[in-house]
Order: C-alpha cells, then sequence, then structure tokens
C-alpha cells in the first residue's frame, strides 16, 4: 500500500473505490443481503403453502390489513412476493455474486492485471445495480405495490398488473449495470492478460467468466428492448403485447390492438435462457479451480470444458422456445428447439464429466470448499438431468407450469449455482482477507445447508409429477394436490432450517475476517496467478509483474520437488 | 489507473482497450436495435392489423433528404479523423463543426416530421405502425442526441490542443459511434418509408 493510497479518504476507500477488489466486497455484500430478503420473501410463501390460510406466525400481526387481514397474506401479496422473490434472486443475487463479485474480484487477479481495463465504468456498473435494487425495494412502498405478475412479466397480465412500471424502471437500471459490467470483462480479459498468459493457459475461471460477460452482452439488449416495448404499452398507450379486442375484467380494452402477447415471450427468453447460463457458468469454473486444487492433479480434459463451454454459450441462444411449447408455437419451430435443447446437454454433460473424471486417482483434500464442490457435482447433475423431460415437446407439455420445473430449476440455481459459489467463498477468503474461515463452523454449514436444500426441492418432483402447478395460491382447493400437501409442511420445516444454519456462515464470516487463523500468500499451495499476490492483495494487486509460464493446473508433476508447479515460477 | 509507484503492465493485444470497448458496446447496441427491428418485421408480416400509413402522411421527400445530411455527417466526420492524423487542427475543427451541425438538422427535421404526422393524426397510440415508428425513430434520436453529446465533447477538447497526429484516439472512438448510429438510420430509413 503506498502513500497515495493511504492518503485517500474514507468515501474514496470504501464508498466510492475504483478499485476493483473494493467493488467486488460492495458486490458480495449487497447481494448477499439480496439473497436473505429473497429467501425471507419464500418462507412467507411456504408457510402460506404448507398451512393455507392460517396467519403467519411471529410477523403476521405486523403486517398491514390491507395485505394480509388478521396476519393471512391476500393472493396479491403471494403474486408481489413470488415475483419479487425471483427478480431479487436472479437479477439482484445469484448474478451480482457469482459475476460482479467473483468476477471482479477474481478476474483480475487470474490473469495477473492491476485493475480493470475501465474502472471508471467498473465503480458505476456497481452503483447503477445497487440504484436498481434500490427502486425494486421502493416498489414495495409506492402505491401499486411491487411487480405481480411473475418474473417472466408476461403480457397481457403484466400490461395490466399494478406496480409493473417500477419493475420495468428497475430492470432497465440492472440490465445497464450488466452492459457495463460485461464490457469491462471482455476488455480486461482480451487486453491485460500477464505475459505469457496465452488462452491455452487460461484457468477455466477465466474462461467462464468470459463467455459469461459475452451472453450477457448480448442477451440483456434483447431484453431491454422486450422491456421499453412494454413500458410503452403501459405508458404510452401502444399495443405491442395487447391483441385486438382484449378483454380484461369484462371490459374491452380501449386501445388499437394488433399486437401479440407472444413477441414478449421470445424477447423474454431470448435473454432468460442465455441467463441461465450466466447463473451456472461462473459456478462451474469455480468448482474447477477448487477441484484441481485439493485433487492435487491437472483437470481432466482442459481444451473439452474450454470447447465446451464456448459451446454452450453459442448454443444457448438458440434454445429459447423450449420455454414455450404449450404457448400455441408451430409444431415445426418446437421440433427445431426441442433439437437444440437436446444437443446443448452434451457439452454440459462432458464439464460435469470432465469434472468427475478430474477426482479419480487424485489425492483428495476434503477441505470445506471442496465438500461444497464435491456436493455440486452430484446436486447440479439432478437439477440438469430432470431438465431433459422439459426439453422434450412430449413430455413438457404435461410437466409445464408443475412443480417440477421449480424443482428443476431450483437443482440448477440453488443446489447447483448457489453450492458453487458458497465454495468459491470459502476456497478465495484467505486471499482476500489474508485469514482462514473456521473449518468446524463451515463443516456445520455444508451438512446442514445440504440437507436443507434437499428436504426443500426434492418433494417437488413429486408434487410437480402429481400435477401440483406452480404459482397458485392455495393448493388445496384442486383436490388433486391433497394427496401430496402433507410434503409441504416438511419443506416449510426445511427452509427453516436452511435459514438457521446460514447463521454459522455468516457467523464465520464476519469473525474470521479479523480474528481467523493467518493464512500465507498461496494456503491452498494453488498455481493460479491470484496466489502469486499478498493476501489481501494492495491497491494494484502485484508487487511486480507477473508472468505465466505454463498451463494452469500443473499439479503433481513427475520429477518435481513439490507437488505443484505455479504459472508464475519460472522453473 | 496510473500509480506511480505500481509496476508497468504491458497490454496483450495491440488494440487499444478503449476501441475495443467501444466495438463491444456497438455490438450491444446492434443486438438492442436488431430486437426491436425483429419485433417490427414479425408484426408486420403477421398481424392483421398492422396498417401502413399513405405516402403523403410518410413524407418521404423529407426523410430523403434527412437520410443524405446523416450521409453527409459521416463523411464530415471521416475528414475531421483524417485532418487531425495530419495534424490539421483548423480543417478538424471545421469537420467537427459541420459533423455537429449536420447532426442539429437532423434533429430538427426530424422534429417537423413528428409535427406532421401527429398532426395529421399518426400518434404513438394510434396503430402498430404509428408504435413502432415513433419508438424507433425516437430511440434513434437518443441516440443521435448522445451523439451530439459526445462530439461536443471531442471539439472542446481538439480546440483545447488535446488531440494531435500521434495521440487521436477518442476522436476515432466518436467516429466509430456516429458511424454506428448513421448506419442505424440506414436500416430504419427503407423500413419505414420505402417498404
Amino acid at each position: 500500500m503506498n502513500d497515495e493510497h493511504r492518503q485517500k479518504s474514507f468515501w474514496r476507500t470504501y464508498v466510492f473505490s475504483l478499485d476493483h477488489k473494493v467493488i467486488g466486497l460492495q458486490y458480495l455484500f449487497t447481494s448477499m443481503a439480496f439473497l436473505l430478503l429473497g429467501f425471507a420473501f419464500i418462507l412467507l410463501m411456504r408457510w402460506q403453502l404448507a398451512f393455507p390460510g392460517r396467519p403467519l406466525p411471529l410477523i403476521g400481526g405486523l403486517l398491514p390489513d390491507a395485505i394480509a387481514p388478521g396476519g393471512v397474506m391476500l393472493p396479491a401479496l403471494y403474486n408481489q412476493l413470488g415475483a419479487m422473490h425471483g427478480t431479487i434472486m436472479i437479477f439482484l443475487g445469484v448474478v451480482p455474486l457469482g459475476v460482479g463479485f467473483f468476477g471482479n474480484y477474481f478476474l483480475p487477479l487470474q490473469i495477473g492485471a492491476p485493475d480493470m481495463a475501465f474502472p471508471r465504468l467498473n465503480m458505476s456498473s456497481y452503483w447503477v445495480y445497487a440504484l436498481g435494487g434500490v427502486v425494486m425495494l421502493l416498489s414495495f412502498v409506492l402505491p401499486g405495490g411491487p411487480a405481480q405478475s411473475g418474473w417472466t412479466s408476461y403480457p397481457p397480465l403484466s400490461v395490466v398488473n399494478p406496480g409493473q412500471t417500477v419493475w420495468l424502471l428497475g430492470m432497465t437500471f440492472l440490465i445497464t449495470s450488466s452492459l457495463l459490467g460485461s464490457i469491462n470483462f471482455i476488455v480486461t480479459t482480451v487486453n491485460l492478460r500477464a505475459p505469457g498468459l496465452t488462452w491455452r493457459r487460461l484457468p477455466l475461471f477465466v474462461w467462464a467468466q468470459l463467455i459469461t460477460a459475452v451472453l450477457l452482452l448480448f442477451a440483456f439488449p434483447v431484453l431491454q428492448s422486450g422491456a421499453i416495448l412494454q413500458l410503452l404499452d403501459r405508458v404510452a398507450g401502444t399495443s405491442f403485447y395487447i391483441p385486438m379486442g382484449l378483454v380484461v375484467g369484462g371490459k374491452m380494452l380501449e386501445r388499437a390492438g394488433g399486437g401479440s402477447p407472444l413477441l414478449w415471450q421470445h424477447l423474454f427468453w431470448f435473454l432468460a435462457h442465455p441467463e441461465v447460463y450466466v447463473l451456472v457458468l461462473p459456478a462451474m469454473g469455480i468448482v474447477s479451480e477448487i477441484i484441481a486444487a485439493n485433487t492435487r492433479k491437472p483437470l481432466f480434459g482442459y481444451t473439452t470444458m474450454v470447447g465446451s463451454m464456448v459451446f454452450v454459450g453459442v448454443f444457448s441462444f438458440l434454445v429459447w422456445a423450449h420455454h414455450m411449447f404449450v404457448s400455441g408455437m408451430k409444431t415445426s419451430l418446437s421440433m427445431f428447439f426441442m433439437t437444440t435443447t437436446m444437443v446443448i446437454s452434451i457439452p454440459s454433460v462432458a464439464i460435469l464429466s470432465c469434472l468427475l473424471f478430474s477426482l479419480w486417482g487424485g489425492k483428495i483434500r476434503f477441505t470445506v470448499p471442496m465438500l461444497f464442490a464435491l456436493a455440486f457435482l452430484p446436486m447440479f447433475g439432478i437439477g440438469g438431468l430432470t431438465g431433459l423431460p422439459l426439453g422434450f415437446l412430449p413430455t413438457d407439455i404435461y410437466l409445464h407450469d408443475t412443480y417440477y420445473v421449480i424443482g428443476h430449476f431450483h437443482y440448477v440455481v440453488v443446489t447447483g449455482t448457489i453450492i458453487a459459489l458458497m465454495a468459491g467463498v470459502y476456497h478465495w477468503f484467505p486471499k482476500m482477507f489474508g485469514r482462514f474461515m473456521d473449518d468446524r463452523l463451515g463443516k456445520i454449514h455444508f451438512w446442514g445447508t445440504l440437507v436443507g436444500m434437499n428436504g426443500i426441492f426434492m418433494p417437488m418432483f413429486i408434487q410437480g409429477l402429481a400435477g401440483m402447478q406452480r404459482r397458485l395460491y392455495d393448493p388445496t382447493v384442486q383436490s388433486h394436490n391433497l394427496t401430496t400437501q402433507f410434503l409441504s409442511p416438511y419443506q416449510l420445516a426445511s427452509a427453516i432450517l436452511l435459514l438457521l444454519f446460514q447463521f454459522p456462515f455468516l457467523y464465520n464470516f464476519f469473525k474470521s475476517m479479523t480474528k481467523g487463523a493467518v493464512a500465507r500468500e498461496n494456503p491452498w499451495d494453488a498455481t493460479t496467478l491470484e496466489w502469486a499476490c499478498p493476501s489481501p492483495p494492495p491497491h494494484g494487486n502485484f508487487t511486480s509483474v507477473p508472468a505465466a509460464h505454463r498451463a494452469p493446473y500443473e499439479y503433481s508433476v513427475p520429477g518435481r520437488p513439490k507437488d505443484f508447479w505455479p504459472q508464475w515460477e519460472k522453473n | 489507473m496510473s500509480e506511480s509507484a505500481a509496476p508497468a503492465f504491458p497490454p496483450s493485444t495491440p488494440i487499444p482497450s478503449g476501441k475495443l470497448g467501444m466495438w463491444v458496446f456497438l455490438s450491444s447496441e446492434i443486438m438492442l436495435f436488431g430486437a426491436f427491428i425483429s419485433a417490427y418485421i414479425v408484426l408486420r408480416m403477421g398481424s392483421p392489423d398492422f396498417g401502413v400509413p399513405s405516402e403523403e402522411i410518410l413524407g418521404r421527400p423529407l426523410a430523403t433528404m434527412n437520410t443524405f445530411l446523416l450521409i453527409l455527417s459521416s463523411f464530415t466526420m471521416v475528414l475531421a479523423l483524417a485532418a487531425i492524423q495530419r495534424d490539421d487542427r483548423r480543417s478538424f475543427a471545421r469537420n467537427m463543426i459541420s459533423t455537429l451541425g449536420l447532426g442539429v438538422l437532423f434533429l430538427c427535421v426530424k422534429m417537423f416530421e413528428y409535427h406532421h404526422k401527429i398532426s395529421e393524426g399518426l400518434t404513438i397510440s394510434s396503430g402498430l405502425f404509428g408504435s413502432f415508428y415513433f419508438t424507433l425513430t425516437g430511440l434513434h434520436a437518443l441516440h443521435i442526441i448522445g451523439g451530439l453529446v459526445f462530439n461536443g465533447y471531442i471539439l472542446r477538447n481538439g480546440l483545447r490542443g488535446r488531440y494531435n497526429a500521434q495521440h487521436h484516439e477518442r476522436v476515432e472512438y466518436a467516429g466509430l459511434y456516429w458511424h454506428f448510429v448513421d448506419l442505424v438510420w440506414v436500416i430504419l430509413f427503407p423500413m419505414f418509408y420505402l417498404v
């Protein structure tokens, strides 16, 4: 830390900092807060699903009568919580954590750069994101309340429902933020790599972040245009999504008409399918790093994995309409999207298989990050495999919009991505703060989290196969749901368990920041460049320009005195 | 970021980061306009209630002139960059001022066109054609305004002597953006006025 930096005021150092590491930490704390908020919403919803019509315990009495008379939530509140749970978890929680935090903090370190290519742009991308979050939160106190048309916001419902305008404005901020971020990530990766760090020597985490940035860059503008059209439908009286003669609440809508609700679905899913890979690719990158460092052998099939990630990235733009099989689309189109969906599952399986084969013959160290990374493999596997019946037209027609779908994508995003992100926090914590997190608390966190997550999502497959529809405020109104209703209280209990087991993590995190055991520069004996700089890295990261002399995962090279050969060591 | 004590990190490609960033940004802009244009094509081909207005309301001659103005401004932008590359600051300033003037003129004609169409009953809510017309040309006009701000900043810096034959990257970036905005209009013009 040089004198110039030391003299900077508190505001310039911690709030309006240009340092990619401080911005990364800002993303970390903001997105963790949003994840907890989104989780709190779902606890309320889970209570309603488990005990429909019974007053909410603890907070029921505090809610105003307009949204929850006598502590029982009204359907409108349930819909609002559902829409905002999805929006917050995806756009304000998981993506900012996986890309905003992990990408910002570790991508420059792993490529041996002093900072991002455009530090000012980097700072603005965080603040635009924060502004988007504030707008989303403000919608709870503004007249009309928050959005209640689901995170997918299908018109015509979303055009006539209250609260949607603020949601669209909030999304505009979030889209702008991710656009600024992805420009920065791409330019940084292309132009700021350390000498010798060729594309074939790039760590998989960097590849994953780069492809993610490209997906965000190309997919989000399409949602932006769709959102502008929806906004105009709401405020300017256009009818891009309003068909001729639409009747709402018994009255014909006075619009010119002629628009198509299906148009939104196409524009929305053109973003939202690549978005799935935006959620998953950083997780795969993190797990690759942790598995390589903790098996003490090179990753199996580096080239295959890079190729698969690139292939997934390209193909993710060609599968969007498998979300629309029941929309009345032409059968020939459905056939096309069914085929592309089956094709894109191949590289995903290839990546997972490579990670699995990497374990074979390794000297596995069961550290806490490794436990999380190992759990990712089967859990993400369940998420992926349960997606296949949804990609097939005949089976999807039955399963569409049931809890089976909810179970599928929560296995992908929660037990897959979030587990991997937790692994990443434990793995890189010593780099961020120069200290270790506590091992015993970490293991408690791991096992409680694993049990809690599976307890919530596994029953969803059964409920979905039994025909329980998603977005139902009170499932007991349909008699066929009564047979699976007994599972709901267990899911609520699992959700509470999952919440309780996050407290050891939070305690561990904040305590270890200042009190944890001191860590060396390279505490895991790893090989990639982020371990070459001091822990925590100072402003400017590296004390001298690092160089990469070899591939990223040279572990247990025969004839070497140590079982790891870092990229930065000349010989 | 220039830290006095920090070691010098060499870039890994010969392309300046700013130029790369501009190209990456423009590629996302292509997706933004591409989505709007696809939506327009889908509804124009597919919706039975599209309703294309008469030639009189469209006002083709005025729009043709506007297209010409914008292409001319792209040309003066190229001349401005060429001028600064050979250190001719007077020619640079003259051409940048022409570029800005032509851009402003384009917006004036656009306002006149809007006024004419609205008075003839073609508004953003009168039907799908009007909705798309005002949304897309409005978004394009916002991009023109952004380009005018960018070019004005370049002109100001140029007049203060910040650019010369060796150092003129930002003039080039502004040019890239301005040509892109012109290109968008060249696509919008036949879409709305000629087809």
